[in-house]
């Protein structure tokens, strides 16, 4: 079969795919969110409510589409599709499955645009490109709320870009390419002991963090936070162009999980099911399965996090950015360098980034000791908890 | 007021164990399965015997109408949705001067207080466990004595009968000689009745005591 004709197909399924497994996703979110909070989610529409989605479709596709008509409407139309069209081509380089097994049938090909050299390079390019989605469909609505949410957004967005790109350049100086399926390919040879997560694990979990809040998920949602600013950037649309915003976001999240278990976890490896040296019929299946199961493990985990912390405050947000990441990520990739110019053994990248994590820990503590001495009538909370033992401090004052 | 903000240790500040607790948290819950949920139309949601739902008028031993239109109840609803018409009582009816010619409630109207129930000196109007009132007008929502009784009808043999008028028998709480004192949050002198008296949530001491 011609390559060429091989990418059609895969660009055809992947595309068709694509909005039911994030269809699908959102059942997911609905179910988990329900179990979290003890409640029973969706179920009335078909068994255990597993036709929701497509009810939602239809109900999404049939709805009226309001175009207030205070929105700059050429703006306001293009706006979902660029949020939609960012996020898809970021997943054009992303494997999520395979690809470099030999006895898979040759038609099929689990990576849009193979063997493209700059592939993480393009996924932050183009990933930095959905921020026009949210900014153009903010200032298009013409409203204060939409407004403030694609600022933040913006703002938010273009902190994060910056620890998520060092983050990750810690792992493409170890494995000495940027190519996705060759970063895949070095851990799947090693085995377990060779996945990233090893050497980068303050890495591994700078770049989940930040792209969480590169795809405005919960704990850093403060783009579209409902109680203080509606919707956000969505506040003015509806029907179909909201949902085309709402696939761009899960897109998002598919392609950072895959990403996520591709750069850190070792891709389709794992321990005694799928190694390199295993052969068997039927591996590439069981490959496929690992990895798509490793990226539905992260985006349980963002499901499973929107429930547990609560929102930042934006100030925090920032200073998480600008504060903590950046100045973490480059000392990370400090190290990384010394590492490999003075030949050390990548263990010690464990240990270094180990101490890393302690020095900041330590750090925060003394910074934020010293920010509370600084105010005025500051006690030391054990003397406050000493007085309260003895009923001096019962007053309420 | 100023609330002092938690110190934080080296942990708190690396945040990630609190994650991790906050996780096990959610996690737990997500796998016990155990919800509170109540799943409404298949299940009847089981609501406490004082719950005050549509309005009934009680049928006496004889099948008549126990309501005297004293006008008490149209007096004390703060709604103003009662309505009644008073005619004198026909001469074979020798208990009472006036029986509601016509009385008219609007379920609309209605703040479901139960102040119509407690100002009634007939217990002839009561407040029954019914929730789900639905109209397709305002107008059918007005319901009127006939309504009203057929309501009696459709619940006086319901388990779930109003408990709270109990057809002149008063509720526990007329039978506290005295009603205990309820202990103020902040600190009393020792004079106080409070203070001498002492119930949970009294803070002894004197006035103005503090570190």
């Amino acid at each position: 079969m011609p390559d060429i004709l091989i990418t059609l197909l895969t660009i055809s399924v992947v595309v068709a795919a694509i909005p039911g497994v994030c269809n699908y996703l959102i059942l997911l979110e609905r179910k988990l969110s329900a179990w979290m909070q003890d409640r029973i989610g969706p179920n009335r529409v078909g068994p255990m409510g597993l036709f929701q989605p497509i009810a939602d479709g239809i109900k999404l596709l049939l709805k009226e589409d309001v175009i207030p008509p205070h929105v700059d409407k050429v703006l306001f139309l293009i706006a979902p599709a660029i949020s939609v069209l960012t996020a898809m081509l970021a997943f054009a380089v992303v494997p999520f499955g395979p690809v470099d097994d030999s006895t898979m049938p040759s038609f099929i090909r689990f990576i849009i645009a193979p063997k493209i050299d700059i592939g993480v390079i393009f996924i932050f390019a183009i990933g930095s490109l959905g921020v026009y989605g949210v900014v153009l469909g903010g200032w298009a609505s013409n409203n204060k709320y939409s407004a403030l949410g694609a600022m933040r957004a913006s703002a938010q967005v273009v902190s994060y870009e910056i620890p998520l790109g060092m983050s990750v350049l810690g792992i493409a100086l170890l494995s000495g390419t940027l190519n996705l399926e060759n970063i895949m390919k070095q851990q799947t040879d090693g085995g377990l002991l060779s996945w990233n997560i090893w050497f980068q694990p303050l890495a591994a979990l700078m770049f989940f963090t930040a792209s969480l809040a590169e795809a405005n998920r919960l704990p850093f949602d403060l783009a579209e936070c409902e109680q203080e600013l509606i919707g956000g950037w969505h506040t003015e649309y509806s029907a179909l162009k909201w949902a085309l915003f709402f696939l761009g976001e899960y897109t998002h999240m598919i392609t950072i999980s895959f990403l996520t278990s591709i750069l850190f976890l070792g891709g389709w490896s794992f321990p005694f099911i799928a190694e390199a040296t295993s052969a068997y019929p039927g591996l590439w299946l069981v490959k496929l399965l690992i990895l798509t199961g490793k990226a539905f493990f992260f985006i349980c985990l963002m499901i499973m996090l929107r429930w547990t912390i609560p929102r930042f405050r934006f100030d925090q947000l920032m200073e998480l950015a600008w504060k903590v990441m950046i100045p973490l990520s480059l000392a990370n990739l400090v190290m990384v360098m010394f590492c490999k110019h003075f030949g050390f053994s990548q263990w010690w990248l464990l240990v270094g980034s180990m101490a890393l994590f302690a020095a900041w820990g330590t750090i925060s503590a003394r910074l934020r000791e010293a920010e509370l001495a600084g105010r005025p009538g500051y006690v030391k909370r054990r003397k406050v908890v000493a007085a309260v033992s003895h009923g001096h401090a019962a007053g309420d004052h | 007021m100023w609330v002092e903000e938690p110190e934080m240790g080296f942990w708190e500040s690396t945040f990630v164990p609190a994650i991790m607790k906050g996780l096990k948290t959610t996690l737990k819950h997500v796998t016990d399965r155990k919800t509170v949920t109540q799943q409404y139309p298949e299940v009847e949601p089981d609501l406490p015997l004082h719950y005050r739902g549509v309005h009934r008028l009680n049928r006496d031993e004889q099948d008549r109408v126990k309501c005297v239109a004293c006008m008490m109840c149209v007096a004390a609803c703060p709604a103003n949705c009662i309505w009644i018409e008073a005619q004198a009582a026909p001469p074979e009816w020798p208990d009472r001067d006036k029986f509601p010619k016509s009385f008219v409630l609007d379920e609309l109207r209605c703040i479901y207080c139960g102040m119509c129930e407690e100002a009634c000196p007939v217990d002839a109007i009561e407040l029954t466990y019914i929730y789900d009132l639905t109209g397709e007008t305002r107008e059918e929502l007005m319901w009127d004595k006939d309504k009203l009784l057929s309501v009696y009808d459709k619940t006086k043999d319901n388990p779930r009968d109003p408990v709270r008028t109990k057809r002149g028998i008063l509720g526990p709480a007329a039978e506290f000689a005295s009603l205990p004192t309820l202990g103020p949050a902040t600190v009393v002198p020792d004079s106080d009745r409070s203070a001498k008296n002492p119930t949970s949530g009294v803070i002894k001491g004197s006035l103005g005591a503090n570190s």
